[in-house]
């Protein structure tokens, strides 16, 4: 097919790509660690040059680190959906009623099956999609946005979610959650053990035979130290390089599946005039929400070591997007007078 | 030589089975869409009877609105060929579309569930049908480019493809806010 349908495969493909070199990444950084940890607790030695001992801890870290891939390609969402207090979404009231009744209508806009609906208990307006695919893909908005938010502004932000939905953005963007967690988690591990393990590897004159191979040690434990304290600030670097380009993406689609970009641009600037971060959302799952959860969203600054430390690009940035697509001039009280 | 004449027939069999597969699967795309336009329509029909009978007593002045919408239903569910029966939906879509608007003049309307839950089917209704509407038009589109452009129309021709009808929107329809068909959030 010659018509949109091109783009939405291309972008497809890219997240294959991307989801396949992050688990990649991923690995590597898992073993490295897990490795370090051999030379520091001394099951691995360098003897003239020559490797010996067995390497019990890297096997572990790469079977653990397996495991973990597959279990957040298949458990990633109800991992997510935990980590944020999320419960299902019933048509409890008409205002939920309505949320569903959107849903169901921008799935239809974006030819993709109905995601599962689930609600954080939460006032800041915001909300997020994920899991592995668009069959298995589930949409969470907050409390506030269910309350707060119109038919048309709903319509522009399920429609900014259902973009991830098609586009696969949903699957990178929950593995990145899931493992850069896992990252997080191990380095900090080892962090506490190959201190200790340091330690007492440079002490006991037992483990290190020749001062040759204590030397080697300490600097493999260096090298430990400095990994394990640099892969969460690559992995969160690479999480948010991922996620930034994707948002004026997603921003496009729905004004494609709405055809009115009036619905999103309305909502933006709603989000634009709260001030109160989402309670439950942590550094992990950030870059899944449509605005960042953790910034007070009057925050616009903009900038090279801005762009590289943010999941998502300016609101303000956004907003002007959406103004030159609907035909209108920024009005003279511009939103970025917000501290 | 030979092998270079197979070759060439190989690789023209190669590209007319697939212009022709593409053929096919635009064309069930554009039935398989007015299916899905088909199933809300009758969502619609079946929903219309309901939301007058639930209005009637609140809105005695409106005879006139209530009216057109059943008369439209009732025109759209007789229709004896496609045409006049998109000509008979979209003017149920303008009554529909008018209705919904008259209905917030009536605030009592707003304490009474039925009607809200009513209203609220309605309205994801008519969005479902603009919504399905696109995805229709946009099948039509690219099967009638298929049929009309080089060189897939020889194909297409030779195979009997026929161009399919866009679902145009009537034009007093147009003039109606399209979206804005909501509850009326109370906004602080």
């Amino acid at each position: 097919m010659a018509e949109p349908h091109d783009s939405f495969w291309e972008l497809e493909r890219k997240n294959r790509r991307e989801t396949a070199l992050l688990v990649i990444v991923f690995m590597i950084l898992f073993t490295a660690l897990g490795c370090g940890l051999d030379f520091v607790f001394g099951n691995l030695r360098v003897i003239g040059g020559h490797l010996s001992g067995v390497p019990i801890l890297t096997t572990i870290a790469l079977i653990i680190g397996s495991i973990q891939s597959i279990l957040s390609y298949f458990g990633g969402a109800a991992l997510v959906l935990a980590s944020v207090h999320a419960k299902p979404l019933l048509p409890d009231s008409p205002k939920q009623q309505i949320v569903l009744d959107v849903i169901g209508e921008m799935a239809l806009a974006a030819k993709m099956p109905v995601p599962r609906a689930y609600i954080i208990d939460d006032v800041a307006p915001n909300a997020f999609a994920t899991g592995r695919d668009p069959a298995h893909s589930v949409i969470c908005v907050t409390r506030g946005l269910v309350d707060e938010m119109d038919r048309e502004e709903l319509q522009g932000v399920l429609g900014h979610e259902m973009a991830h939905v098609r586009d696969y953005d949903i699957r990178t963007m929950m593995m990145i959650a899931v493992l850069v967690g896992g990252i997080a988690m191990l380095a900090d591990f080892v962090y506490r053990w190959a201190w200790f393990g340091g330690f007492g590897a440079r002490d006991g004159s037992d483990r290190n035979q020749s001062g040759e191979s204590g030397n080697a040690g300490a600097l493999i434990a260096v090298a430990v130290f400095v990994l394990a304290a640099l892969a969460p600030i690559f992995s969160q670097l690479l999480a948010m390089a991922i996620s930034r380009q994707r948002e004026y993406l997603a921003d496009a689609s729905s004004v494609e599946f709405t055809r009115n970009p009036r619905a999103l641009l309305r909502a933006l600037e709603l989000i634009a005039q709260t001030e109160s971060p989402l309670k439950r959302a942590s550094r992990g799952v950030a870059h899944l929400f449509i605005v960042n959860p953790l910034e007070a969203v009057g925050d616009d600054r903009e900038g090279f070591f801005a762009d590289l430390f943010s999941t998502h690009p300016p609101l303000s940035k956004r907003i002007a997007r959406l103004r030159a697509l609907a035909g209108e001039d920024a009005p003279s009280n511009a939103s970025s007078t917000a501290s | 030589m030979t092998a270079v004449v197979l070759i060439v027939l190989v690789v023209i069999a190669v590209y007319l089975v697939s212009v022709f597969n593409s053929l096919v699967r635009v064309r069930n795309e554009v039935d398989n869409s007015w299916r899905q336009i088909d199933v809300q329509l009758k969502r619609r029909h079946d929903l219309i009877p309901n939301l007058i009978e639930a209005v009637k007593g609140y809105m005695q002045f409106e005879r006139d609105t209530l009216t057109q919408v059943v008369e439209a239903r009732g025109r759209a569910i007789a229709a004896p060929d496609p045409a006049s029966r998109l000509a008979a939906e979209n003017q149920l879509t303008a009554g529909l579309g008018r209705l919904l608007a008259v209905m917030e003049n009536y605030p009592q309307l707003k304490s009474d569930q039925n009607v809200m839950q009513l209203q609220e089917q309605l309205t994801t209704t008519e969005n479902q049908i603009a919504f399905s509407r696109q995805a229709y038009n946009d099948a039509v589109l690219s099967l009638n480019n298929r049929i009309q452009i080089f060189p897939s129309n020889i194909i297409a021709n030779n195979f009997g493809f026929k161009p399919a009808e866009y679902f145009k929107v009537a034009p007093e329809d147009q003039e109606l806010p399209k979206v804005n068909l909501s509850l009326g959030a109370p906004r602080a």
